[in-house]
């Protein structure tokens, strides 16, 4: 009966282990197939297509020059390695003041006839098209092959635009750097108070304190992410939009700070616990020969602790890098390559959460949003592998 | 002149009294070994010598301990200074995270030694007086953690020489080593004496019986005998002595 009980308690551990380790597979499963669609989608908008006069020189577009061309940026085709030719920008919607209404007929049949008269006669035209309306391609018109989203396009492209009519633009890379921006400089000013706080609890504060301070530190680590948001939103961009006389305070620089004070339990706790498991014995050597309290901590204990120490910032690092919600309240959300801290970002969970809702299921936004999210994920991957890795090489007592 | 005077120690954690009334005095160049069974005081009554039951909170001393006739709980007295005089080896090998040579040249780095060619030549006269030289010379850059346990064990002997105390206190120095480092460590303690007063604390009958020139008897935070190590195990005085040391408790 006992041995009956035993095994199937047995069977149920080892069913619950497979589950969780299943699920886990399955998120990444389908958070990399939700996103591989993205390198095989057109760069111009789905269902769409650009349409040139025949004799057109320009046979390919880069997303970035079909955004200039549709915002007028680039007016002449000779920017684009064309004729000098002012181009003349079509719209759908533009339709209209080309044609009368009874001209494309009673439901819309003779579009098509229309749109190549209309080429046509424009030589200079680009026009944005629905792809059912296209003109017959033997009329003297040519549809635009811009190929599909590159690799080059995504990771070295410099603008997050991703409604932008006609060619969405996905560059990913300054929602990378608003990253690795706000979480690196968040880990410049936890750093030093996390160790300090880790320090001051391991090695200076009597038992009492101790038990008094480190429940209230690991309570800061259970602040629902929303209220450190909204802490940061109403008392620290406020501060620094009067500090540094700013435009607009929602800043990298807020939500470093916000982040820093977040990571702090995590560097705090763990960095503790490092320095606390130096064996007693370790810090009884140094002070038997002479050693202050002070040179013991320094160049005894925390040499010691090195690895466990470097263990808490990365994972200071990982929270930061993850952290979505208070980010997304600070830091002012416009995806332009930072150069100072003092400069709205956008960080890649941040988009991922306010974007996510408004794309369309299976487009090519929503795919490029799981792409956001592979390559967060690949970070945080990184970063656990390089904490097992310092954990793992702990300094061993040959005993 | 003793170079160690305990007189009337009274030693308590908390509200337990694990010291009472010790009052002994203990010979320069000398070793003299405490024994007892466990939990007898002898342990607690080495690191008072150097001031290591400081670091336990809630410990409570009375009576005075001079070490070269001034009482070293005085508040006149600097710990890291007596520290620096009062070396210590432990009980199980505890080297730093550090290379061999770093780690004995750490003693003279924190008392404010910056002569480098003096700090190399303190490190190797520390580890040929461990005994250690010969094994390690061609190793100093390595870590202390790839040294085998006894030799780990006498780098920490080294390291305590390096600052060049005038006692060593030594708190079972050889119970986590095989026999073979055992007599390393003995034949050390026997060399060593010339040049410092050793105080070691062991439960090895047999290794008190062969180092010491005292030995030094405690039970239940007690000093019961204290005598010539010949007398103690030959002829012991007290009927308690006599069953610990031929073995019938402890």
């Amino acid at each position: 009966m006992k041995k009956f009980f035993e095994t199937v308690v047995e069977k149920i551990l080892m069913v619950s282990g497979t589950i969780t380790s299943l699920t886990i597979i399955l998120i990444i499963v389908f958070l990399f197939s939700q996103a591989t669609g993205l390198f095989n989608s057109s760069v111009v908008e789905e269902n769409h297509s650009l349409v040139v006069n025949s004799q057109n020189r320009v046979q390919t577009l880069t997303p970035m020059q079909i955004k200039d061309i549709f915002d007028q940026e680039i007016t002449s085709w000779i920017e684009v390695g064309g004729e000098d030719e002012d181009i003349i920008v079509f719209r759908f919607s533009d339709i209209t003041s080309y044609v009368s209404e009874e001209e494309l007929g009673d439901e819309f049949q003779f579009i098509p006839q229309v749109m190549s008269k209309i080429i046509n006669e424009n030589p200079a035209i680009i026009a944005f098209l629905p792809d059912q309306y296209l003109p017959n391609p033997t009329d003297g018109t040519r549809v635009m092959d811009c190929g599909d989203i590159t690799l080059g396009d995504f990771f070295g492209g410099e603008e997050w635009f991703p409604t932008a009519q006609p060619a969405p633009l996905f560059g990913v890379l300054p929602l990378i750097l608003g990253t690795l921006w706000v979480s690196l400089a968040a880990i410049l000013f936890a750093l030093p108070f996390g160790l300090a706080g880790a320090i001051f609890l391991s090695e200076l504060a009597s038992s009492r304190v101790r038990s008094l301070l480190k429940p209230i530190i690991e309570l800061l680590a259970g602040i629902p992410s929303v209220v450190y948001g909204f802490f940061g939103l109403v008392v620290i961009v406020p501060l620094l939009q009067d500090w540094f006389n700013l435009a607009v305070g929602e800043t990298a620089l807020a939500g470093a700070i916000i982040l820093a004070i977040m990571a702090l339990p995590t560097i705090i706790t763990v960095a503790e616990d490092a320095i606390r498991s130096v064996p007693r014995t370790i810090r009884e050597a140094s002070l038997a020969l002479g050693a202050s309290k002070f040179q013991t901590i320094v160049k005894v204990v925390i040499p010691y602790a090195v690895s466990g120490i470097m263990a808490a910032v990365v994972l200071g690092i990982g929270r930061a890098i993850g952290e979505t919600m208070a980010v997304l309240m600070v830091t002012g959300n416009a995806a332009v390559i930072p150069t100072t801290l003092l400069e709205p970002v956008r960080t890649i969970p941040a988009t991922i959460a306010a974007e996510l809702g408004e794309a369309p299921t299976g487009g090519v936004h929503y795919e490029a949003l799981f792409m956001l999210g592979v390559i967060l994920f690949v970070i945080t991957l990184v970063i656990s592998i390089t904490v097992e890795i310092i954990a793992s090489k702990r300094p061993k007592q040959i005993m | 002149m003793s170079i160690i005077k305990a007189s009337d120690v009274d030693f308590y954690y908390g509200d337990f009294h694990a010291l009472k009334g010790i009052s002994m005095e203990m010979e320069r160049n000398s070793v003299t070994a405490f024994i007892g069974p466990s939990g007898c005081g002898k342990s607690t009554f080495l690191r008072l010598i150097n001031r290591m039951n400081d670091l336990i909170d809630g410990t409570r001393l009375t009576g005075s301990i001079e070490v070269e006739g001034r009482n070293i709980y005085d508040k006149k007295i600097d710990v890291d200074t007596l520290r620096a005089e009062v070396g210590m080896v432990f009980q199980k090998p505890n080297p730093f995270a550090k290379s061999i040579f770093d780690n004995i040249a750490y003693g003279l780095r924190v008392n404010g030694v910056k002569d480098k060619a003096f700090i190399e030549q303190r490190v190797e006269e520390s580890l040929r007086g461990a005994a250690l030289w010969d094994e390690v010379k061609d190793k100093l850059k390595k870590s202390a953690f790839e040294l085998s346990g006894g030799q780990q064990q006498r780098l920490c002997i080294a390291r305590a020489l390096a600052v060049q105390p005038k006692i060593i206190l030594m708190d079972e120095p050889a119970s986590a080593l095989d026999p073979l480092s055992t007599a390393k460590i003995e034949d050390l303690i026997f060399t060593l004496k010339s040049d410092y007063t050793i105080v070691i604390v062991t439960h090895n009958m047999q290794q008190a019986a062969r180092v010491s020139d005292k030995t030094a008897f405690f039970y239940l935070g007690e000093l019961i005998e204290y005598d010539d190590t010949k007398k103690m195990f030959l002829s012991p005085q007290v009927e308690a002595t006599q069953n610990y040391i031929t073995g019938r408790f402890g």
